[in-house]
C-alpha cells in the first residue's frame, strides 16, 4: 500500500534521514522504533506531507504522492500531545474533517458517534476538551482520526504523555481498533515494549538508517546488532577479542569479563574485536555459591580469582558459558532479583545471593558481529 | 511548625523588626517564610512586631498618598462636582457633548480597524517568518509607540502637510513642467489622524497578536491539515478563532489609545476635527467653559475605564493553554510566502521610515519662500531654521528666545525626575513586600495613568487656577503622569533582592541605613537609572496636561512646536521642524539609555 523509496532529508546541511526505503502492507502496523532525534517524527511528517523530502518517493496504492498536499492524502495522524483543537469542543474535534470533506451533517453526526463509540467515549460529544484527563483527550484524538476513514493512520508517540497503567489500556484498546479495522498504521516511538506490543513488524532508525527490521520475535531473538541489543534492552553488551576459531561457527572469544565459546554466523579472524550480548535470563551455578565463603576471603585480600571464567562445560551438546564475580547490588523484581556483578554485568535470578558473596553464574552468550 | 521555629530563631531581635519591613517575596520558598511568619509573629513574638509591620508601610506610603490626593483625587472631586452643576448640563453643551463623543468613538473604531489591517498580516511576517533585517524592521515599527505625540504629528506634517516635503517639491515642480498633472498634494486632515494613529499603534497589534501567534502549537495545524483543511481553511477555522482573544485585546488596547489620542488629532486635526480630548482643551482654554470641559472629561474618564475594565477581563481570561512548544519562524519558501514578505517588508519600511525621516530632512532644507522673504527662494540645505531658534524675533510667538523651552523642558524634565523618584522609592518598597494594605493601593497609585493627561491639567486649573502663574505646577503634572512607571520600574528590581542578602549583611554588623546603602542601593543602580530615565523622557514628551497649565512665558519643546505649527509662515514652520528633531534626538538617546538599564526580563507593556 505505502510505499516509501529512498527518502533523504537533512536539517542545516546534517543529514537526518538517509536513504530511508519501506513498505507498509495491508492492515498491517509498523512500528519505528528510536531514540529521540533520530528522526522518527519527521519521517512521519514527511509521509503526511507537512514537510517535504530532499529526494525520495512517496507512494500510495502506487500513486506517487509527491503533488498531493497534505490535506488530500486522507492520512490520520495522531500526536503526543493530543493537538485537540482548545476551541472546540469533544463532537466539532471529531466532526473536524468530517467538516471539511463537506459531509451531510446526519452523516457526521453518525460518523462521530460511531468514533466515539470505538474509542468507549460515548455521550462525550459536548464536553469541553480541556477538561478531559489525559487518557481520555489521547481517545478524542484518535476517534478524530479514525473519523475520516483514513486510508492509513500514523502515531507519532501517541502514549508518551500518560502513566504506566493507563497506557497499558490505551495500547489494548488500539491494537483492537486497528485489527477491527483493518487501517494500515505507522506507530512512531522510543518504548521497546510498547513497539513489540503492537506492531507486526518493527523498524530500529538509527543514525538516519534502518538499521534492523523484522517481526518483533525475530528482533528480539536476533538483535544483529550492538546497538540493537542496547537500545532494546536486550541484555548485557560486551566487547570482546576473538581468540581463534574451535569449529566451524564457533569461536572462542576473550572479553573483560571472561572467556567464553560463542556460536556464530560470520566468519571471524583472530585478533577481530567482536560485540557480544549476555542474555539476562541466568542459571546460579551452585559448585560456585557454596564456596562463598572461600571466595569472600579470597577476595578482601584482593586476589582475583580468573581460573573459573574459563569454565567451559557442554551439557547436551549446548554450550555452556559461565561467569564468575561478586555480587554488587540486589534489586527485588516481582517473581525475580536483579543482581548486578562487580564486574559490571547483570543477571536475574530466582533467589537473591548476599551482597559481597562471590557467586558464579551460566549465561547465554550471542555474538552481535 | 518547623517553620515557625526557623523563622523564630532567624528573627528575633531588634534588626528583625526593622528588617520585615522590607521583606521580599519573589520565590515560592520564600513565600512559605512569609506566610509561616505572618502565622507565627502573634504567636511567638509579641504582637508588637504585627503593629510596627504596617506602621513601616504606611510611613513609606506617607508621601505617595499625599501626592497622589493632591495632585489626583482632589482635582478629579473637583472636576465631579463642576459637572453636576447645573451650568455643565445645558441643551447646548449636551449638544456639543453628543456630537463630540460621536466624532471620537467614529474615529477610533476606524483607527483601530485599520490598525488591524496593516498590524495582523505584520504580526503574521514576524512571528512566522525569518528574512534579513527582521529584528532591525521590528525595532523600526516599535519606534513611534515610544516617541511624544507632537514629534510623530510633525513627522506626518513633515511629509505630507502643506509645507511637507510631498506638497512643496510637488508645487516647485509645477513651475518647471507646467502640465505635470498632481501640483499640489494635502493630506486630508482626518486621514492624516488615521495615518498616524496607524503608524502609532501597529506596534501593539504586532506585538501582542505575533506573541499569541508564536505560541500556537504547531501540531494544530498539521493536525487541521492531515484531516483534510486547506491551509486558508486551517487559518479561518483554527488559527483566526485561535488568535480572537488576543486580537479582541490588542484592538481594545488600541482603540483606548485611540479613544485618548490628543495631540496627533489637535496638531494635525486643523481645529476643524474635535474630539472629547482636544474639545476638553479647547473649552477649558479657549472658550473658558469650565463646566463644559468638566463634563467631556468625565465621560472621558468613563468611557476610558470601560474599555480598561474590558480589556483586564480578556486577558485575564484566556480560556486555551499556551503550547510548550511554539511555532518556530522559518524563511519564507513558497512563490506566495515570499511576495508577502518582500511586499509587507516594503510596504513596513516606507511607511516608518519615510515620517520618521522627512522630519529631521526638513528641518535641514529650505523649500519655499519664508515670510517676509517674498520672491527670492533659495532652495537646498539650511541651518537657519536652527539658528532662528536662539533669536527673539518682534512678532515672533514667544516673549523669549525660542531655545529658552529647550531649557525650560530641561529644568521641568530634571524636576520631574527628582520628585517622581522621591515619591516612587517608597511607593515600590512598599509594593515590593505586599501586605493586604498594598492590594487596595496597587490599583490606585496607577489610576492616572488610565486617566487622559488632558483632564490631569484640567483638574489642575479648577482646583489650583491661582497658583497658576508659577512654573511649579508643571513638573507636579509631570510626576502625576510618570509616577506609574517609576514604580513599575523600581518595584521588580527591589522585589528581586533577596532577603538573605540583607540578613546576612545586618548579622556582619550593618544598621538599616547601611544596609539600603551597601545593599540596595548598589543593586538597584540600573532600575534607578532606567526609572529616572522613563520620567525624564515622560517628562520631555508631555503635551496635554503641559499645554493646559503652562504659562506662555515658560513653553516646553512640545508646546513650543505646537505654538510654531498654529502659526504661517515657512520660518515657523521650518522652527517647528527644527524643534521637533531636537526632541526627537533627545527622546531616541533616552530611549536608549532605558533599554541599557533595564533588567532584561520586563515586558513591553
Amino acid at each position: 500500500m505505502l510505499q516509501l523509496t529512498s527518502i533523504t532529508k537533512s536539517y542545516n546541511s546534517k543529514p537526518l534521514l538517509d536513504n530511508i526505503s519501506f513498505t507498509v502492507a495491508e492492515g498491517e502496523t509498523v512500528c519505528l522504533l528510536g531514540a529521540s532525534g533520530s528522526g522518527k517524527s519527521t519521517l512521519l511528517r514527511i509521509i503526511a506531507g507537512l514537510e517535504s523530502p530532499d529526494s525520495g518517493l512517496i507512494s500510495f496504492g502506487g500513486v506517487d504522492l509527491a503533488s498531493t498536499p497534505p490535506h488530500l492524502r486522507d492520512f490520520g495522524l495522531v500526536f503526543q500531545d493530543y493537538a485537540l483543537f482548545p476551541h472546540l469542543n469533544v463532537n466539532d474535534n471529531v466532526a473536524f474533517g468530517l467538516k471539511m470533506r463537506r459531509m451531510r451533517q446526519d452523516e457526521i453526526s453518525q460518523r462521530v458517534a460511531s468514533s466515539l463509540e470505538l474509542v468507549n467515549l460515548k455521550g462525550f460529544e459536548q464536553r469541553s476538551v480541556n477538561d478531559l484527563s489525559g487518557g481520555e483527550q489521547q481517545r478524542v484524538a484518535l476517534a478524530r482520526a479514525l473519523a475520516i476513514r483514513p486510508r492509513l493512520l500514523m502515531f507519532d508517540e501517541p502514549l508518551g504523555a500518560l502513566d504506566r497503567t493507563l497506557r497499558e489500556g490505551l495500547l489494548n484498546g488500539l491494537r483492537s481498533i486497528l485489527q477491527k479495522t483493518k487501517v494500515p498504521a505507522i506507530y512512531v516511538t522510543h518504548d521497546q515494549e510498547e513497539a513489540f506490543a503492537i506492531a507486526d513488524r518493527v523498524m530500529i532508525l538509527h543514525n538516519g538508517n534502518i538499521i534492523r527490521a523484522g517481526t518483533p520475535a525475530d528482533v528480539w531473538a536476533n538483535p544483529q546488532s550492538a546497538y540493537v541489543a542496547e537500545f532494546l534492552g536486550l541484555g548485557n553488551v560486551i566487547e570482546g577479542e576473538v581468540k581463534g576459531k574451535i569449529k566451524s561457527g564457533e569461536w572462542k572469544v576473550e572479553s573483560s569479563v571472561g572467556e567464553f565459546v560463542v556460536m556464530c554466523k560470520h566468519k571471524h579472524s583472530k585478533g577481530e574485536k567482536v560485540h557480544l550480548l549476555a542474555r539476562p535470563i541466568a542459571e546460579q551455578n551452585n559448585r560456585w555459591s557454596s564456596s562463598s565463603a572461600r571466595a569472600e576471603r579470597t577476595l578482601s585480600e584482593g586476589e582475583v580469582e580468573d581460573e573459573a571464567s574459563r569454565d567451559v562445560s557442554r551439557p547436551e551438546g549446548r554450550i555452556q558459558n559461565t561467569v564468575q564475580s561478586i555480587v554488587a547490588d540486589v534489586i527485588f523484581q516481582q517473581d525475580k532479583y536483579k543482581v548486578t556483578l562487580d564486574n559490571g554485568l547483570y543477571v536475574y535470578l530466582k533467589d537473591a545471593p548476599k551482597i559481597g558473596k562471590k557467586i558464579s553464574v551460566r549465561v547465554k552468550i550471542e555474538c552481535l558481529g | 511548625m518547623d517553620e515557625c521555629d526557623i523563622e523564630v530563631g532567624m528573627k528575633t531581635g531588634k534588626q528583625v523588626n526593622r528588617e520585615t519591613g522590607k521583606q521580599v517575596n519573589t520565590d515560592t520558598r520564600r513565600q512559605v517564610n512569609r506566610l509561616s511568619l505572618s502565622t507565627c509573629v502573634p504567636v511567638y513574638l509579641s504582637t508588637f512586631t504585627r503593629v510596627y509591620l504596617s506602621t513601616s508601610h504606611i510611613l513609606l506610603w506617607l508621601l505617595p498618598l499625599a501626592f497622589l490626593v493632591i495632585a489626583f483625587f482632589f482635582p478629579l472631586s473637583k472636576i465631579f462636582t463642576l459637572t453636576l452643576s447645573s451650568s455643565a448640563l445645558t441643551p447646548e453643551n449636551l449638544q456639543i457633548t453628543n456630537y463630540v463623543l460621536r466624532f471620537t468613538f467614529y474615529q477610533a473604531t476606524l483607527s483601530t480597524l485599520l490598525t488591524l489591517v496593516i498590524g495582523l498580516p505584520s504580526a503574521v511576517l514576524f512571528s512566522r517568518f525569518d528574512f534579513r533585517g527582521k529584528t532591525l524592521l521590528r525595532a523600526l515599527t516599535a519606534v513611534p509607540f515610544l516617541l511624544p505625540t507632537v514629534v510623530v504629528a510633525a513627522s506626518f506634517t513633515s511629509l505630507l502637510g502643506s509645507h511637507g516635503l510631498l506638497n512643496t517639491i510637488l508645487q516647485s515642480s509645477n513651475s518647471l513642467f507646467p502640465f505635470f498633472p498632481l501640483s499640489s498634494f494635502i493630506l486630508h486632515p482626518f486621514l492624516a489622524i488615521l495615518l498616524a494613529h496607524i503608524f502609532y499603534n501597529t506596534t501593539i497589534i504586532i506585538r501582542i497578536v505575533g506573541a499569541a501567534l508564536s505560541n500556537l502549537d504547531p501540531k494544530l495545524e498539521q493536525t487541521a491539515r492531515t484531516l483534510g483543511a486547506d491551509s486558508l481553511r486551517v487559518w479561518l477555522k483554527i488559527i483566526l478563532p485561535l488568535l480572537r482573544p488576543s486580537i479582541l485585546a490588542a484592538s481594545l488596547l488600541v482603540f483606548l489609545f485611540d479613544f485618548t489620542s490628543f495631540g496627533v488629532i489637535l496638531l494635525l486635526g486643523n481645529s476643524q476635527l474635535s474630539t472629547l480630548e482636544t474639545e476638553i482643551y479647547f473649552q477649558a482654554v479657549r472658550q473658558f467653559n469650565l463646566p463644559l470641559a468638566a463634563l467631556l472629561s468625565i465621560i472621558q474618564l468613563l468611557s476610558a475605564l470601560a474599555v480598561s475594565i474590558l480589556y483586564t477581563r480578556l486577558v485575564t481570561r484566556n480560556p486555551y493553554p499556551v503550547s510548550p512548544r511554539p511555532t518556530p519562524s522559518l524563511k519564507p519558501k513558497s512563490i506566495q510566502q515570499k511576495l508577502f514578505v518582500t511586499i509587507l517588508c516594503l510596504l513596513l519600511s516606507a511607511f516608518f521610515i519615510l515620517p520618521l525621516a522627512s522630519l529631521p530632512f526638513r528641518s535641514f532644507t529650505r523649500l519655499e519662500a519664508d515670510r517676509g522673504q517674498r520672491g527670492d527662494v533659495q532652495y537646498g540645505f539650511t541651518t537657519d531654521y536652527y539658528k532662528e531658534l536662539f533669536i527673539n524675533r518682534r512678532g515672533s510667538v514667544f516673549y523669549v528666545p525660542p531655545f529658552q523651552a529647550i531649557f525650560n523642558s530641561i529644568t521641568y524634565a530634571s524636576a520631574t525626575v527628582i520628585l517622581s523618584l522621591l515619591l516612587g522609592f517608597p511607593a515600590a518598597f512598599a509594593l515590593a513586600k505586599p501586605t493586604p494594605l498594598e492590594k487596595i493601593l496597587d490599583p490606585l497609585i496607577m489610576l492616572p495613568l488610565g486617566s487622559s493627561a488632558v483632564m490631569l491639567g484640567l483638574g489642575f486649573i479648577i482646583t489650583y487656577g491661582k497658583w497658576l502663574a508659577s512654573p511649579w505646577l508643571v513638573p507636579f503634572a509631570h510626576t502625576l503622569v510618570a509616577l506609574p512607571f517609576v514604580i513599575r520600574t523600581l518595584q521588580p528590581a527591589i522585589a528581586s533582592i533577596p532577603q538573605r542578602l540583607r540578613q546576612a549583611a545586618s548579622s556582619l554588623g550593618a544598621s538599616p541605613f547601611e544596609v539600603w546603602k551597601n545593599i540596595d542601593l548598589p543593586i538597584l543602580r540600573r532600575a534607578t537609572l532606567a526609572a529616572a530615565t522613563f520620567a525624564f523622557t515622560i517628562s520631555l514628551g508631555e503635551f496635554g496636561a503641559t499645554l493646559l497649565i503652562t504659562r506662555p512665558e515658560y513653553p516646553t519643546i512640545p508646546v513650543a512646536i505646537e505654538r510654531f505649527l498654529s502659526q504661517p509662515g515657512g520660518l515657523n514652520y521650518g522652527q517647528a521642524m527644527a524643534m521637533a528633531t531636537i526632541l526627537m534626538a533627545l527622546t531616541t538617546v533616552s530611549i536608549l539609555l532605558i533599554e541599557k538599564f533595564r533588567l532584561p526580563n520586563n515586558n513591553d507593556f
